[in-house]
């Protein structure tokens, strides 16, 4: 194990580190996004967007993300569609995690005892108030922990973008193996910076899964 | 007095689920102040009526009406909507399971649909909240979450909660089945205060002597059908059907 390239590079690899966080950020916002107008879309009374919904949700779960992010950078520019490769890359990765939420969320939505619904409804609220008021707050305590198994494949997910030449972690270590011949030691690297990323990431949702929980 | 409208009235309801039929041509009319027990064996359509009234589940025929509305009106998909929602707040329903919001204090619950269908603000609402609760005897619970009350408690707050609307009709559905034995009696007497402030009931139940202490008329349903209707003395001393009588001799038993 060669300690001193690993004190020499690791500077680099934290700024790419960075990167990867902010991929993680925005896909995940943009997933979360996604995720809510999908769900809404499942669950609504119209049947074009229930098969939207239900169609957004097979073809990007159905689909490898790699194929989703090369049709999105490489072929884009054929349709018009030109993104430099750091904005594609969040994008791609964005709408494909959207699939898997609004899965994660319609789940948690249904997942709310129907009891809790007729009661609200029975009062006379609109099924727009007892959604809003009864069963979303309910269905959000719910939702925090599968989410942040979305979240934390996510922030795995992000290393695909390597291949779109995004500098990010992954990217940066196959460039210093290409220099230092050393991918034990660069690929260890990155392994532990995303681990560190990861587990820091699943204590602040543990958290927030504790907080959130009905006394 | 005579002519008043009833202010429940079910006619020649019909419901199926498919080829089954759960409710078949079944009639009631509930008078203002009139305390109704419906009685009769489980999957009888006890619930079903009751779920019927404020339309949770449609009758696939027949009507109901809530004093001169129509509840079940044929209207409109987004029409019907409204109309409902406005029907629903004169009808307040208690479920077996209490259906408390558990994400809301003991306030909140009973303050969410005042506040957002009446227009009534804050402080009005918590005196409404307060009055409520001093009417089902748990003042001093108006900071506790659900989870900290006991499964009478809850029951009483989800009573406190249907009368916060001002209800012209409350209907109970098998309300103490899910109760420990000795907390079935708090919300017994919750329910008796109410019959004697003369509020218009329908109480479907498994308990015989509470239908024969607090109700007007009792209702023997079984397979969709009313089999036989009267004063609970009537009904229950002497019963004229012998599905009745052998309804009552396995439940009678029961009780002692
Ligand atoms: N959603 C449903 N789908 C099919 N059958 C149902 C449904 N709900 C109730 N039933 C049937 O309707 C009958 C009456 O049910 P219910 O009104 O709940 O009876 P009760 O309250 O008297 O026990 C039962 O046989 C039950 O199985
Ligand atoms: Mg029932």
């Amino acid at each position: 194990m060669d300690v001193e390239l690993l004190l020499r590079v690791y500077p680099f690899f934290l700024k790419a580190a960075l990167v990867t966080l902010e991929l993680s950020v925005l896909s995940i916002l943009l997933g979360l996004g996604c995720g809510a107008l999908g769900a809404g879309a499942r669950l609504s009374r119209h049947r074009v967007l229930r098969f939207l919904g239900a169609a957004y949700v097979s073809v990007f779960r159905g689909t490898p993300a790699l194929i989703q992010l090369f049709i999105l950078y490489f072929g884009g520019p054929q349709i018009g569609i030109q993104l430099d490769a750091f904005t594609a890359g969040f994008i791609g990765l964005g709408i494909n995690i959207g699939a898997y939420m609004t899965e994660t969320m319609r789940g948690a939505i249904i997942a709310v005892d129907k009891g809790q619904n007729e009661a609200a409804r029975t009062l006379g609220l609109s099924r727009g108030q007892a959604m809003r008021r009864v069963v979303l707050p309910q269905a959000m305590r719910l939702m925090i922990r599968p989410l942040g198994v979305n979240i934390n494949a996510q922030i795995k997910g992000t290393s695909l973008v390597a291949a779109i030449s995004v500098v990010e972690l992954t990217y940066t270590a196959q460039r210093y193996i290409a220099s230092t011949y050393k991918p034990f030691e660069m690929f260890l690297l990155a392994g532990v910076i995303y681990l560190a990323i990861i587990s820091a990431t699943g204590l602040g949702l543990s958290w927030l899964d504790r907080r959130a929980a009905i006394r | 007095m005579l002519n008043e409208r009833p202010v429940i009235e079910v006619r020649h309801a019909r419901k199926s689920y498919g080829a089954v039929e759960v409710l078949r041509d079944v009639s009631l009319k509930v008078r203002k102040g009139e305390i109704v027990a419906i009685i009769g064996p489980s999957g009888s359509g006890k619930s079903t009526l009751l779920r019927a009234i404020n339309n949770l589940d449609p009758l696939t025929g027949g009507e109901v009406w809530l004093e001169d509305t129509q509840v079940n009106e044929a209207l409109p998909p987004r029409r019907y909507e409204a109309h409902i929602n406005r029907v629903r707040q004169d009808i307040g329903m208690v479920f077996q399971h209490f259906n408390l919001f558990p994400h809301l204090s003991v306030r909140g619950n009973i303050t969410l649909a005042p506040m957002m269908l009446k227009g009534i603000g804050r402080k009005e609402a918590d005196e409404l909240a307060e009055q409520q609760l001093a009417r089902v005897g748990l003042s001093d619970r108006v900071d506790f979450m659900p989870s900290q009350l006991s499964g009478g408690q809850k029951q009483r707050v989800a009573i406190a909660r249907a009368l916060a609307m001002k209800p012209k009709v409350m209907l109970f559905d098998e309300a103490t089945s899910a109760l420990d034995p000795e907390l079935v009696e708090e919300v017994n007497l919750v329910m008796k205060q109410l019959a004697e402030e003369h509020m218009t009931m329908i109480i479907v139940t498994h308990e015989m002597g509470f239908a024969q202490d607090v109700c007007d008329r009792v209702l023997f349903m079984d397979r969709g059908l009313v089999v036989e209707q009267g004063p609970p003395d009537v009904v229950f001393r002497q019963p004229r059907h012998e599905r009745t009588r052998a309804f009552l001799r396995k439940h009678l038993q029961l009780r002692d």
